[in-house]
């Protein structure tokens, strides 16, 4: 089976600083994985130079590509790369006014995509915006309200249903969870597992709640000073972790 | 001409023309593509048409008939300053009518009488970004109109039809140039916009304070924005107008008294004169007749 | 079926002065089709570090640990959660699900994911669910809420719902009354008939004499005291 990405080498240093080094990986098509580490590891910056929002000092970011199978994403052109961020992938900001465009309607954020890839049926694009509403649990009746009147959990589902509408293979996730209230976060998790398993997502979660990725992710990649200190099946890093760091970072969670 | 009291032809110094020249040829070139260039403080306020100035005084020869239309009229006070400030630094004849000007200037209109090959349409042009309404950053407008990712702007006109079950922008109302640029057309009312492809005239577009510059060559392709289900549409008044009968053109509301009186009348003043010359008489005659 | 050749474990406890602790030395078995083993041997004899090891839970230091033929010690983590999926089954003592999903989409989750329809993995879930004794009333609420009585028979239901080739039981039948403890032992049984090997931790001796078909006393894998 080829491996939707592969990730290797993958080095970003700023001045003397490393953001991240020498990080390989593949993922599988279906795979969700998890990077954890506390703030600095350079788990963001890995995330930024796969998604293609950095430019990587070193290393390639394989893409499967639909058309032309595996592709550098990194070497890539512009254009390229830009229509992979709005077709086959998804980034969910940890701030969803971040990912959204605060200013248009639910219906039109979510639409921006359909439309971006070249719709033109104005009661299709609607059709589908209020399609993906529900699916994320929004009232089909806020189609036409502004981000700006949702609450946070509710911006952070419709910035996932603008991402999900054109059907990526492959969803980057910064703390998609960070910032909500313990419930709204069960909620989104809960969502987020049904729509990775029915429409067979790839995904790649940077967070440091340990919770969250033991909820999610299959994999688990631990980041410390911008490097992988261990990675393995989620269960048995966070259950028998190997590193000193993983480790600490396991045995410092407040047990629930 | 070369007096020191005296100033340079049309006002600017030559190098500047030759500056502002190439901006237009480039434009020209690249059909709807905003051409940056380095915009002179004119003795004008910004927003009373610094650009569309400039353009026309570099594309003004002695031997041009320049006409100035804001609005679709040509008496209006914007109008007639910027006719007047050709005349005194350029020396050209003015005109107010269409057919004898080989230049016109405009602000919000293109004339109703079909121009010809030969004649130079000058917009003035406030903002000549159209994706700016969703999209602030300039630099990433930039890269959409590099990369052709047009989706946002189709976002402009859903969020219009969500709101209002049409689409509601009425001027301003943006085109796609020969299937590649999107282009914002100045704020003509879209009436206007069938008028801008195909035309056998040069038209220029100048945004003084954005500094750019675009252009659409004679017989260039243009097309409105639109979705299929909800198609463009170039609508005015559902009226004729009051002074000429004109069933065509496009009309302006004209308050006639404080007690709700009302009179449509086409807003281009030329057309419509040139019509009542001709005979042709609107509903509202004869007795508001002004005698000439 | 499942096979370990000289298994080894040992922890690092890096931040305890890197104590290495020796859990167990060189463990061979195997579990044929049909057969179900118990673990037995007193409490830290490591009867639960096997069994999460064999579930590549744990880390193996040394040995191999075959499902059918996929040893768990080398595999990726793709190919442990594709055997996780459709081969390898686990009942944990603990409930673990993502909170807010109805107890029925718990018990169904498994065979939904080796494609069985949502319909199908419903009927499954809900037959299983009475089985066991879990009112219906509850099937709609998520099982986080529930006694541990309650949370013990979903996980089981879990469990059973996807027929596993091979099967792991925790203690399948603690902290369940007679009619449950009978309704899982029978659930054994049936998953033995139809093949699989199963190895359990069963304190419940009764339980043990009637469905396990060997026993294997785990301390003798214990290191002594280093």
């Amino acid at each position: 089976m080829t491996p939707l990405l592969s990730v290797n080498g993958i080095t970003k240093t700023y001045g003397t600083h490393i953001g991240c080094a020498d990080v390989s990986f593949d993922l599988y098509p279906g795979e969700v994985m998890g990077i954890v580490g506390e703030s600095g590891s350079g788990k963001s910056t890995l995330l930024n130079c796969m998604a293609g929002h950095l430019v990587p000092d070193a290393g390639e970011v394989v893409f499967d590509t639909r058309a032309d199978g595996p592709k550098d994403t990194v070497t890539m052109s512009e254009p390229e790369r830009r229509m992979l961020s709005r077709t086959d992938w998804a980034f969910v900001h940890q701030h969803a006014r971040d990912g959204l465009r605060m200013g248009v309607s639910a219906g039109g954020n979510v639409g921006e995509r359909l439309m971006a890839v070249g719709e033109r049926n104005y009661g299709d694009i609607r059709d589908k915006a209020t399609d993906w509403l529900e699916r994320v649990e929004i009232s089909s009746d806020r189609v036409d309200d502004r981000p700006t009147t949702f609450s946070g959990g509710m911006q952070q589902r419709l910035q996932i249903a603008r991402n999900l509408v054109t059907g990526p293979r492959l969803v980057f996730m910064d703390e998609p969870t960070g910032g909500l209230d313990v419930s709204v976060q069960a909620r989104l998790l809960d969502l987020l597992r049904g729509l990775v398993r029915d429409m067979g997502l790839s995904a790649i979660i940077v967070t440091h709640d340990l919770a969250v990725v033991r909820l999610l992710a299959d994999r688990l990649m631990v980041m410390k000073s911008g490097r992988v200190v261990e990675a393995g099946l989620t269960d048995q890093v966070l259950d028998d972790p190997q590193h000193v760091y993983s480790q600490l970072l396991v045995s410092s969670v407040l047990q629930v | 001409m070369t007096h020191q009291d005296e100033y340079n032809f049309a006002y600017l110094d030559e190098q500047t023309k030759r500056m502002i020249r190439r901006a237009i040829l480039k434009g020209l070139a690249i059909p709807g593509y905003q051409v940056p260039f380095a915009s002179r403080e004119m003795p004008m306020p910004y927003g009373w048409g610094t650009g569309g100035v400039q353009v026309s005084a570099a594309v003004l020869t002695p031997d041009d008939t320049l006409k100035v239309i804001d609005q679709g009229a040509d008496d209006t006070t914007n109008a007639v300053s910027i006719r007047t400030f050709f005349e005194r630094t350029a020396g050209v004849e003015t005109t107010t009518a269409t057919t004898d000007a080989s230049v016109i200037q405009t602000r919000h209109r293109i004339p109703e009488e079909p121009l010809t090959e030969g004649q130079i349409l000058v917009y003035q042009v406030p903002i000549p970004e159209p994706l700016r309404f969703l999209e602030p950053r300039e630099s990433e407008t930039r890269k959409m109109h590099a990369l052709e990712e047009y989706g946002l702007m189709h976002v402009k006109l859903y969020e219009d039809i969500s709101r209002h079950g049409h689409i509601a922008t009425s001027y301003a109302y943006p085109v796609k140039v020969e299937g590649r640029y999107v282009m914002d057309p100045s704020p003509i009312p879209k009436f206007d916009n069938p008028k801008l492809g195909d035309m056998a005239a040069v038209q220029l577009f100048g945004a003084g304070r954005e500094q750019r510059i675009y252009a659409l060559p004679p017989y260039t392709d243009v097309v409105s924005l639109d979705f299929e289900d909800h198609p463009f549409e170039a609508s005015k008044a559902d009226q004729i107008c009051g002074l000429c009968g004109a069933e065509d053109s496009y009309l302006d509301e004209v308050i006639t008294d404080d007690r709700g009186g009302r009179l449509f009348c086409c807003s281009d003043t030329d057309y419509c004169l040139s019509r009542r010359n001709a005979g042709f008489q609107g509903p509202a005659f004869p007795e508001n007749e002004v005698t000439k | 079926m499942i096979e370990l050749k000289d298994v080894s474990k040992t922890f690092t406890l890096h931040n305890q002065n890197s104590a290495v602790i020796e859990v167990i030395n060189d463990v061979s078995l195997s579990v044929a089709k049909g057969e179900c083993v118990a673990l037995t041997g007193a409490s830290g004899a490591g009867k639960s570090t096997l069994m999460r090891m064999i579930y590549g839970n744990y880390m193996t230091q040394a040995g191999e640990i075959l499902i059918g033929n996929v040893d768990l010690v080398q595999a990726e983590p793709r190919d442990i959660i594709a055997l996780r999926r459709d081969v390898l089954g686990y009942v944990s003592q603990f409930l673990r699900v993502v909170p807010r999903v109805p107890t029925l989409d718990v018990v169904a989750e498994p065979l939904r994911s080796v494609g069985v329809s949502s319909a199908e993995a419903e009927a499954r879930a809900k037959e299983l669910l009475s089985q066991l004794n879990i009112p219906e009333r509850l099937w709609s609420l998520s099982p986080t809420t529930f006694s541990g009585g309650e949370q013990q028979r979903v996980n089981i239901a879990r469990g059973f719902a996807h027929a596993y080739p091979a099967m792991l039981l925790d203690e399948p039948t603690a902290s369940l009354d007679a009619a449950n403890r009978e309704v899982v032992l029978s659930l054994i049984e049936q998953a033995k008939v139809r093949g699989a090997a199963i190895i359990g931790i069963f304190h419940d001796e009764a339980a043990r004499d009637r469905v396990c078909d060997r026993e294997i006393d785990v301390s003798r894998f214990t290191p002594v005291a280093a």
